[in-house]
């Protein structure tokens, strides 16, 4: 897999009152993320070639991925697959990237998702729901030590996408 | 390809009615966005400036105002020289509740083709409204440097 193929579809940058070391630790630990993330717990081995995970409450993977590159606390990349029958095979990989750097007394997280061909605005419109939620409430958990209870109705216009491209969904 | 637009969802844990007080008023916005202040009545019709540090960045005109649901205005850029010859622009700002929290979108739409002012403002509303969110939940906004966003004459 060479990444130089992969163009960013998704940009996301929010601004943390934090430590580029504690925005590390939420990104990539489940102490943090079952607080931000929907109760989804992060299982990250961190080193290149490592396992990257993030598992359901009930238990079960959801994303399944693989760490691409690992620069502690400046940079991650990582291959973010949903774990739903044919996925990779009719989208390709989907490559997300985390990068972390101070601006001044804050921290500034910008995220990127990035794929090797063209994706419908459709199937996009999943991660242009949840990034923004994932990543307000990462915030809010770091500045004030309490996350937000986002709900979120499931994404119905990727969910329909999906399955029209003979994609398994839930 | 999408059109030329730049679109921030972020939700807060705030009412509807504060953080539209917080979009209007100086008080506020000098806190969380730069030192700078909002020059208009916010009546339909009316100018609007932001001004920051007594010099007027931006003008524009109300073009909606439901509070505490919807804001518009038009937006051209007054100092940079060859980001003040782009043509208007528009900002709308949605808030929406979400259980216990708002949902704002904010949407900046009606660039030109290869707009230098959408990098721009690309750079600077994240920060902003991520100062704004730490405000309203924490009381304390962000102290980013403007510097730190990388927009060429903006330190």
């Amino acid at each position: 897999m060479n990444i130089d193929n992969f163009k960013p579809a998704i940009v996301y940058t929010i601004y943390i009152a934090s430590t580029p070391e504690k925005v590390w630790q939420a990104l990539t630990t489940a102490e943090f993320s079952r607080k931000y993330f929907s109760g989804f717990a992060i299982e990250a081995e961190l080193k290149v070639g490592g396992a990257f995970v993030a598992r359901a409450p009930d238990g079960s993977v959801h994303i399944n991925g693989e760490v691409i590159e690992c620069d502690p606390p400046n940079k991650l990349t990582i291959t973010w697959n949903v774990n739903w029958p044919a996925l990779v095979e009719k989208l390709g990989v989907t490559l997300v990237t985390y990068e972390i750097e101070r601006a001044g007394d804050a921290v500034r997280l910008t995220l990127t998702q990035a794929h090797d061909r063209p994706i419908d605005d459709d199937i996009l419109s999943g991660g242009r729901q949840g990034w923004p939620a994932i990543l307000s409430s990462l915030k809010s958990l770091l500045e004030t030590g309490e996350a937000l209870v986002i709900k979120m109705e499931p994404p119905q216009r990727m969910l329909a996408a999906l399955k029209k491209m003979g994609i398994g969904t839930p | 390809m999408r059109k030329p637009e730049f679109v921030y969802v972020t939700y807060i844990e705030t009412t509807p009615e504060k953080l539209w007080e917080a979009l209007t008023s100086s008080e506020f916005s000098k806190r969380y966005w730069f030192g700078t202040e909002l020059k208009t009545d916010w009546k339909v019709g009316s100018p609007f400036a932001l001004v920051m540090n007594g010099t007027t960045m931006d003008t524009g005109e109300i073009l909606e105002a439901d509070r505490p649901r919807r804001l518009s205005y038009s937006f051209q850029h007054a100092r940079d020289d060859e980001m003040r010859n782009e043509r208007p622009t528009k900002v709308v700002f949605n808030l929406e509740p979400h259980g216990k929290l708002v949902k704002l979108t904010l949407t900046h739409e009606d660039f030109e083709d290869g707009s230098k002012l959408l990098d721009g403002i690309s750079r600077g509303w994240p920060a902003i409204l991520s100062s704004l969110k730490s405000m309203l939940e924490s009381g304390t906004a962000l102290a980013i440097p403007p510097s730190a966003l990388g927009i060429e004459g903006f330190e």
